[in-house]
């Protein structure tokens, strides 16, 4: 047990718990904030997996913009403080029978796949990957096809937003 | 050294209580709530898989994830604003109560 | 990585951390003497030379208040709140390079916290968590004043952080990086302000909305809103969301000072590194004297305008500006042509001005009534 498992392993276990108080909090405002710290917990493995560039864009947008909308939206659709009735609906076991049977599913299927426990190679020294995937995401041979129609799928996605939300007089 | 695997049931494990949370909540922003603890999971193997695979030669697993960023935002304004869309007109989120086709 | 290593660490985080402190005590005396002197009073100027001694009895004042907490509030939300907006202001400056090195006992040290590769990114992501503090404020305390007030706040910052975000990229285009340090390297020929002096009004513009000042405090604008998020919060718990206050402002003022105006640059800094934290915080005091200035002078905009201001003016004129700095760094590069370098504050200017005549326009509107 190396000093990064070590670390892996309380990452994930805090990440892990995170999720589970999220899906299981009665108080939806609690619930968001549970979402916060596994956000949170998720940018920490991208960091562990040397992806900073990644792990700093989760903290801005997941946790600076989409988390907030989640909060905004439960203040906006409340009546009261109090969160009344159950939260759950009366089939809770079979959805978490469904869920478990995913996990193993996809455990087993994974677990067959021949480069499951692979190890990464080391990075050099001096590896920077934030210009790498900048040059990546304009050029021409690699992705800017994609980049091009995430960015078309965002003003779509904000003046839908808008249209929806606008209250007609 | 952390072999892929662990990442790989992190995910997994992540996903399927995401599923779970999107399964089994009434109310319609705790499904959204779910959602986003699926598409991160995604997103934490697309990471992995660059990070052990071709971190070296290719930047395809960042770029995806960066896609999927905007795509998860993208999918919030959206559903975040048909659930206050419907919150004003009939006054409840619950997903159960939902249950007309027009109003 | 041996111990001294972590100790050089610590001490410097600490003394940082005290900086920021006693700036904030400090920020406070000034900014009262200062809207004083333009509001033709004398301000504070009894307890010790000048009124010197004011903030320590301000401070003794406030913590031995006696502390409410209303028996209606969310507890543990409601006591996190004011913590989730003092950290983020006190950690945001790691990453702001007070200088270059100097040799202390045969030890070279520098004169930053930390060196991110990303650091302008993590500028971004932690000025996003700060909005935090101020909506879960707002909630927490079960009163609507105080729920609208933290509403009004957090839907304020997440929209200037955008103009922020874009006027940020304007840098790092002209400084070819992401890293701070590198960013002050470049401007040792030139200040950035001089190559793009609108998108330095703009990022300043951009900070006084994301720090709520005036003349865009409408979070705890009094008039309408009691006291905004805060306005079930006394004592110690008060002072944090003051103290976050003036530490971003502090901070926010050290970044731009880093950004546009060359940082710890100045003469003689490279013979003397020791002179670079001073060169920064003349910068800075100069630069939040602004910040008080415009307190003092200018009234405070409405909640819909500030929002059309931040949506309709801002943010395009952000966007032009960095168009027209990455396009004109192209040109100048491609064509081999320093003219097309200088081009991009003339066009800056110029795309300033139409903004100005749109803003012109558009209040004359609705003072004949013609919407």
């Amino acid at each position: 047990m190396t000093g990064a498992q070590i670390i892996f392993i309380v990452v994930a276990l805090y990440t892990l718990g995170s999720a589970l108080m999220v899906v299981t909090t009665r108080n939806l405002i609690h619930a968001a904030l549970w979402l916060v710290s596994t956000l949170f917990g998720v940018a920490v493995t991208y960091a562990l997996m040397n992806a900073n560039f990644i792990a700093v864009v989760q903290v801005v947008v997941y946790i600076g913009a989409i988390a907030i909308l989640f909060i905004f939206a439960v203040m906006l659709t409340r009546k009261d403080m109090r969160d009344s009735g159950p939260q759950m609906n009366k089939n809770w076991w079979l959805g978490a029978l469904v869920a478990v049977l995913v996990f193993a599913g996809l455990a087993f299927m994974l677990s067959g796949w021949s480069g499951f426990s692979k190890v990464a190679a080391d990075l050099p020294s001096g590896f920077d990957s934030v210009s790498l995937l900048g040059e990546a995401l304009v050029s021409p041979q690699a992705y800017v096809l994609p980049f091009e129609v995430a960015s078309v799928l965002l003003l779509a996605a904000l003046v839908g937003a808008v249209y929806v939300a606008f209250n007609r007089k | 050294m952390v072999p892929l695997s662990w990442y790989l049931t992190l995910a997994a494990a992540l996903f399927s209580i995401g599923l779970f949370g999107v399964l089994v909540r009434r109310n319609a922003v705790a499904i959204l709530l779910g959602v986003e603890l699926m598409l991160n999971a995604v997103n934490i193997n697309l990471v992995a898989f660059w990070r052990y695979s071709d971190a070296l030669t290719s930047m395809g697993g960042q770029v995806f994830a960066i896609i999927v960023f905007a795509v998860a935002a993208a999918e919030v304004s959206v559903g975040l604003a048909l659930v206050i869309s419907a919150y004003r007109r009939r006054n409840t989120v619950i997903a159960d109560e939902l249950d007309m086709l027009k109003w | 990585m041996d111990w001294t290593m972590w100790v050089e660490w610590i001490v410097k985080g600490f003394v940082l951390c005290l900086i920021l402190l006693t700036g904030f005590a400090y920020l406070t005396w000034y900014e009262r003497r200062a809207l004083a002197r333009i509001q033709v009073r004398v301000g504070p100027n009894r307890a010790g030379y000048q009124g010197l001694l004011q903030p320590i009895a301000d401070a003794v004042k406030l913590i031995f208040k006696e502390e409410l907490t209303p028996g209606h509030v969310y507890k543990v939300v409601f006591i996190l709140a004011p913590v989730l907006t003092v950290v983020p202001s006190l950690v945001l400056a790691a990453v702001v390079p007070l200088g270059t090195s100097f040799n202390l006992f045969g030890r070279e040290i520098t004169l930053y916290v930390a060196d991110v590769n990303v650091g302008i990114l993590y500028l971004t992501s932690i000025a996003s968590i700060a909005v935090y503090g101020i909506v879960l404020a707002g909630w927490s305390s079960n009163n609507k004043y105080a729920m609208l007030g933290g509403i009004r706040s957090s839907a304020q910052m997440i929209s200037y952080e955008l103009t922020l975000g874009l006027s940020f990229v304007t840098a790092i285009i002209l400084g070819n990086s992401m890293n701070m340090i590198d960013i002050v390297n470049e401007q040792r020929g030139l200040w950035f302000v001089v190559i793009q002096p609108v998108g330095a009004l703009i990022f300043w513009i951009a900070t006084l909305a994301e720090v709520n000042r005036a003349p865009f405090d409408m979070p705890e604008a009094e008039q309408e809103l009691t006291a905004g998020y805060h306005a079930e919060y006394s004592g110690m718990k008060f002072a944090l969301f003051f103290m976050a206050e003036y530490q971003k402002m502090i901070v926010i003022s050290m970044i731009l000072a880093t950004l546009f105006f060359g940082g710890y640059l100045g003469p003689f800094v490279d013979q003397v590194p020791l002179l670079g934290p001073v060169y920064l915080f003349a910068k800075v005091i100069i630069l939040l004297f602004g910040m008080i200035w415009v307190r003092a002078t200018w009234p405070r905009i409405r909640y819909d305008r500030l929002m059309s201001f931040g949506w309709k003016i801002l943010l395009p004129l952000s966007l032009a500006i960095a168009f027209i700095t990455a396009t004109g760094i192209l040109l100048a590069d491609v064509l081999n042509n320093q003219l097309f370098f200088w081009s991009i504050p003339v066009v800056s200017i110029i795309a300033l001005l139409v903004a100005v005549a749109f803003i012109y326009r558009d209040l004359r509107r609705k003072s004949h009534g013609r919407i």
